[in-house]
């Protein structure tokens, strides 16, 4: 997917300051601010985990915290609401699988 | 454990305005709201909206959104974000507070974890503005990602600043479906179809015709059979359904698409208060399940109140009324009252009345009656 860059309502996307997060290893640059789906979404991943017994592919449903299909790992934990969670400097998001570790 | 007057769930306009009159009144008030951003889904309506004067017409929610929050700002009411309410008990909130919100402190983590704490407050007032949520569509293909909530595609494209996909299916022909396919245009999608399964347009006639002269086919009697891709969608099948809302065999379409949203209504989100112990009612018309209230918006639980969609899916301009309404109840229950709030209240339940009239809203109007009338019944009286 693409940032919406011009808009005839809301202007010209202004600067943001950048925020590098790791996704599944890969580096991406967010905008400072934004929840993590957001960053996802912009650099095209589109598939936030699989299920647990048939490892269907879920993404973004609902984009305002109430659904949770969007849940991914996040620094380590499982089952962050990524539509709702702002990115922080250097945070590591995994694709999540299931309940998102064994031993839960 | 923090003590205040009013506690409220939920930073849209019904929460906001509620909070303001709280205040105003001199309550010591509180707003939590779970996510990054207050405003409600005021933050992504970038249209101007209709109806009086009185009523912002003409205002687009954003600037309505942001006029309330200086407001609540000039009552220091505080507003707590990422902050959400799990359970109330004997008028306690038990909150989990995921970050600050602050996006000076939350982004010098160096790859923490979110700051996650735990926090319970006491309120002498509760008042719930949890709002609504989308309504889902149940077919083949509609788990797979690129299948979402047409409100979810506009916060993407008008908060976020992220076109939530390139070519686009939207389901449903009311006012938000008509609305967000005008705003996914704008901000530079395509939009393959709109299509709705009643025989008839169920949104504004402006609307519809803003985004047919763009060009874009509104197909009524028509609902999607399947999404179809491996990872994500990769093409829609719609088909014309008949009188009892069958799809007609032949009349299958492929389109494509990788983005199918849905625009199917809302419902009341009555989580937090069925939690709470409200009593809850079955109204269809107000979109499923509400809490129980009075007319001074007061739940089935003495000093727990409920404004905004959570107590039947309206309008900003009707979820404003209330929570107005809300504020200054609970104020008065604990004896914040300001001169003339008698005919505050008198003047907001016109207003409420007027909102609700004509063939479309009235009823709305007879099922929010309905709810009143079990509240007076069922909420304790002061």
């Amino acid at each position: 997917m693409r940032r919406v860059v011009s808009h005839p309502v809301l202007g010209t996307l202004t600067a943001a300051r950048e925020v590098k997060i790791y996704v599944d290893g890969k580096e991406i640059r967010a905008r400072e601010g934004e929840p993590i789906a957001a960053a996802v979404a912009a650099a095209g991943i589109r598939i936030h985990r699989y299920t647990a017994e048939r490892g269907e592919p879920r993404g973004v449903f609902c984009g305002i915290g109430q659904c949770t299909d969007c849940v991914m790992v996040v620094n380590g934990v499982p089952n962050v609401r990524t539509c709702i969670t702002p990115v922080m400097e250097g945070m590591i998001v995994e694709t999540q699988h299931g309940a998102g570790s064994e031993d839960r | 454990m923090r003590k205040v007057d009013l506690a409220i769930v939920g930073a849209g306009p019904a929460g906001l305005a509620a909070a303001i009159e709280g205040a105003k009144r001199g309550c010591s008030t509180l707003v939590l709201d779970m996510n990054p951003l207050p405003g409600g889904q005021l933050v992504k309506q970038i249209h101007k909206f209709f109806g009086s004067q009185e009523h912002r017409a003409g205002t687009r929610g954003i600037e309505i959104a942001a006029q309330l929050l200086h407001q609540a700002e000039t009552e220091e009411v505080e507003v707590m974000l990422g902050a959400e309410v799990y359970a109330i008990h004997d008028r306690t909130l038990e909150v989990a507070w995921a970050f600050t919100g602050d996006s000076s402190t939350s982004s010098s983590g160096g790859g923490a974890t979110p700051p996650s704490r735990h926090l319970a407050i006491a309120a002498r007032r509760i008042i719930l503005a949890t709002g609504g949520a989308e309504n889902a569509l149940n077919f083949p293909g509609w788990t797979l990602p690129g299948v979402m909530g047409a409100g979810a595609a506009q916060t993407m494209s008008n908060v976020w600043r992220v076109l939530p996909g390139e070519r686009i299916l939207m389901v449903g022909a009311g006012n938000v479906g008509l609305i967000v396919s005008y705003q996914l245009l704008q901000a530079g999608a395509e939009v393959v179809a709109v299509i709705e399964a009643a025989p008839r347009i169920g949104g504004y006639g402006v609307h519809a015709a803003k985004i047919r002269r763009a060009g874009v086919p509104i197909l009524t009697s028509h609902t999607v059979v399947r999404a179809e891709g491996r990872t994500q969608v990769e093409k829609a099948v719609i088909a014309r359904v008949d009188s009892s809302w069958q799809p007609v065999p032949g009349s299958e379409r492929e389109l494509d698409v990788d983005t199918i949203c849905i625009a199917v209504g809302l419902r009341p989100n009555a989580r937090l208060a069925s939690l709470a112990g409200c009593c809850l009612h079955y109204s269809p018309r107000l979109g499923g399940w509400v809490p129980i209230h009075n007319s001074r918006m007061e739940t089935t639980i003495p000093g727990i109140y409920v404004a905004g969609d959570l107590s039947g899916v309206e309008e900003a301009s009707t979820a404003l009324e209330e929570g107005r309404l809300a504020g200054i109840c609970a104020a008065s229950s604990l004896g914040k009252s300001n001169p003339g709030d008698d005919e505050r209240i008198a003047a907001i339940e016109e207003r409420l009345i007027s909102l609700r009239s004509g063939p479309f809203c009235q009823p709305r109007q007879d099922a929010k009656q309905e709810l009143i009338e079990i509240g007076e019944v069922q909420c304790c009286k002061e």
